[in-house]
């Protein structure tokens, strides 16, 4: 287990440094003089001059990214060009919008997808079942962004329940800030729900099948209790692993959903940045994304190991 | 009752020893309702994008003031837009955006991911660790995110977007090759081949490739509907397919602006491209149960 551990954390080493290459790259890609963008009205050549020294865009790029990759090592992912506030200040200010907004989604997916997936394959080939595979098709195929469009029209402009857009912390008013929120947590749980009932099926499916639940059925044992203690244990702990990578997908989902929705996370954060061309803000965004799924594959890869003797060797 | 068992096993035994690969995939397919539906809706799709201007009924970028939101009527049957244009027009010309940037982008993935692949899993050793920690960085950038800030440093058109989810996209195919190349390559055939004296490139391109096309051909279907989304998703901020021509994207961007009083924008390119990756959801599940070897 140790052993394993080391392993996949070593692994990780190389990984971390090719994402940080590939970020880095990205701006390389990116038309024009940055020193231009960052100067905007000034037109002063001595100015552009002073800034790319600031910089380091003087630099050739190999150094530029070993100061990068020293200030990121030490927290620092340099300042945003448009509004000159250090990058990791704005990623603190807009991750727990975002992971309050993750939360609900991945709460709203179990509570949908897992029981979806229980009694589809409980009572396989059955309007239930045919009814989950349904759900799970349309989960699967909705752009999150047409749904969120359509939530809006529905609940905030015909039925005038749920505020359209807008975001208000849980510290300051809890109720509205579930209000503003529970819309793009659906948004986002929806397509999460799909895939977490197709893995929920499958994998009660095939435990139902087992030695085990057939002598638990043989001793006796209610229908329920089978289900419920005997089949339900051991299918879900992959599905929870699994559900545990998704938040790497939920990442990926808030930028369209917190556009649509206007909320000030993460998601928003990013295409923001984008359109003002303040890379230093994408490259932080993009980073500490990406660290967050490593570091989630890590941990999901550990607890399928905790939970499966049979690995553990 | 036992004569009838007996003769009928036979006869299903030959018909599948001279039935070849591909015409029992086909045949399974064809068994299931759902990726038949699927394949009707994808071609109806396939025809509109190919006839769109015989098709349609009025230009898909005039602009007219005196038609501008107007609801649904028996001569605009979806509508008119912001800029007195017919949403039908527009979401059936939107077709070609969303299917060629589907197809075009999954082939980028394809032509570079599977080379990489079949000489990653093939070859082993240094090259396979570099390729594997290269996959394993891009994919641990979310899918959308890593696609948006591409598309956005390579300047937003179409043609760049295709860029962006094809090299978004490639991974998935490097990594699925590289998976199936190490699993078949311990095959007896694979052995045999290589005893015969064939030299490396021709085991992989001719022994194991047709052997691993099967997944490659799921993967692609699924993965098709996926770019279609990401697509969308960056022609509705923006970095996609450019004003005034078409496409799904950029119709629910400029909708969202006006839902409250012309809804009918909002509904129809949604539906469409719920309905074109519906069906190749369809068709991607049905390839898969089809190619099964384990479902004769």
């Amino acid at each position: 287990m140790l052993n394993f551990l080391a392993r996949r954390i070593v692994q990780l080493i190389p990984t971390l440094f090719f994402v940080s290459i590939l970020i880095f790259s990205l701006q390389q890609l990116l038309p024009g003089d940055p020193a231009l963008v960052m100067a905007g009205e000034e037109r002063d050549p001595a100015v552009i001059e002073q800034i790319r020294h600031q910089y380091r865009l003087d630099q050739p790029i190999p150094v530029q990214y070993v100061y990068w990759v020293k200030g990121v090592l030490s927290g620092d992912f340099g300042e945003s060009l448009r509004i000159k506030v250090p990058v990791r200040e704005l990623i603190a200010q807009k991750l727990p919008v975002t992971l309050q907004l993750a939360s609900m989604a991945i709460v709203i997916a179990f509570l949908i997808g897992i029981p979806a997936g229980i009694i589809s394959a409980v009572k396989k080939n059955t309007a239930w079942d045919y009814g989950a595979n349904i759900f799970a098709l349309w989960g699967i195929s909705t752009p999150n962004f047409w749904l969120g469009i359509m939530l809006i029209f529905l609940f905030s402009i015909k039925l005038g329940w749920l505020p359209a857009s807008g975001y208000v912390p849980l510290a300051e008013d809890w109720r509205a800030s579930l209000a503003a929120t529970i819309m793009p947590a659906f948004v986002l749980g929806n397509a999460i729900a799909a895939i977490l009932m197709r893995h929920t099926r499958s994998a009660m499916l095939q435990v139902l099948e087992s030695d085990y639940v057939r002598t638990a059925r043989a001793k006796g044992l209610s229908e329920r209790s089978v289900i419920l203690k005997h089949a339900m244990r051991n299918a879900l702990t992959p599905v929870i692993t699994l559900g545990a990578l998704e938040l790497g997908t939920l990442l990926s989902g808030a930028v369209l959903t917190e556009q649509i929705f206007s909320i000030p996370g993460f998601g928003k954060l990013i295409v923001d940045a984008v359109f003002n061309r303040d890379y230093a803000v994408v490259q932080g965004v993009v980073l500490v994304t990406a660290t967050i799924y490593i570091t989630l594959n890590l941990i999901a890869d550990i607890a399928y190991i905790l939970v499966n003797p049979r690995l553990r060797a | 009752m036992t004569d009838a068992v007996l003769s009928a096993l036979p006869a299903a035994g030959s018909q599948d020893e001279l039935e070849s690969p591909a015409r029992r995939a086909l045949r399974r397919l064809f068994k299931r309702k759902g990726a038949v539906v699927g394949l009707v809706v994808l071609s109806a799709f396939i025809l509109l994008a190919l006839f769109a201007p015989l098709i349609v009924p009025y230009d898909p970028i005039a602009t007219s003031w005196t038609l501008v939101r107007k609801p649904p009527t028996a001569a605009h049957w979806f509508g008119t837009d912001d800029l007195g244009r017919d949403v039908l027009t527009r979401v059936i010309f939107g077709t070609r955006a969303s299917l060629l940037a589907g197809a075009i982008s999954v082939g980028i993935a394809l032509t570079v991911g599977v080379p990489l692949g079949l000489i990653s899993g093939y070859r082993g050793g240094f090259i396979d660790a570099l390729i594997s920690r290269i996959t394993d960085a891009m994919l641990a950038c979310p899918f959308l995110i890593l696609a948006i800030a591409l598309a956005a440093f390579l300047g937003p058109s179409l043609g760049n977007a295709m860029i962006a989810i094809g090299v978004t996209a490639t991974p998935i195919f490097i990594r699925l090759t590289r998976g199936q190349v190490m699993s078949v390559k311990v095959e007896d055939y694979v052995e045999a081949a290589r005893a015969m004296g064939n030299p490396r490139w021709r085991i992989a391109l001719f022994h194991i490739l047709p052997n691993i096309l099967p997944a490659l051909l799921v993967q692609a279907t699924l993965s098709i509907a996926a770019a279609i989304i990401a697509e969308a998703a960056l022609s509705f901020l923006g970095l996609g397919q450019q004003p005034p021509a078409p496409s799904w994207g950029s119709m629910l961007n400029a909708a969202q602006r006006f839902l409250t009083n012309a809804p009918w924008m909002a509904i129809w390119p949604g539906l469409a491209i719920f309905l074109v990756v519906l069906s190749l959801n369809l068709v991607g599940d049905g390839l898969r149960d089809a190619l099964d070897p384990r479902e004769r």
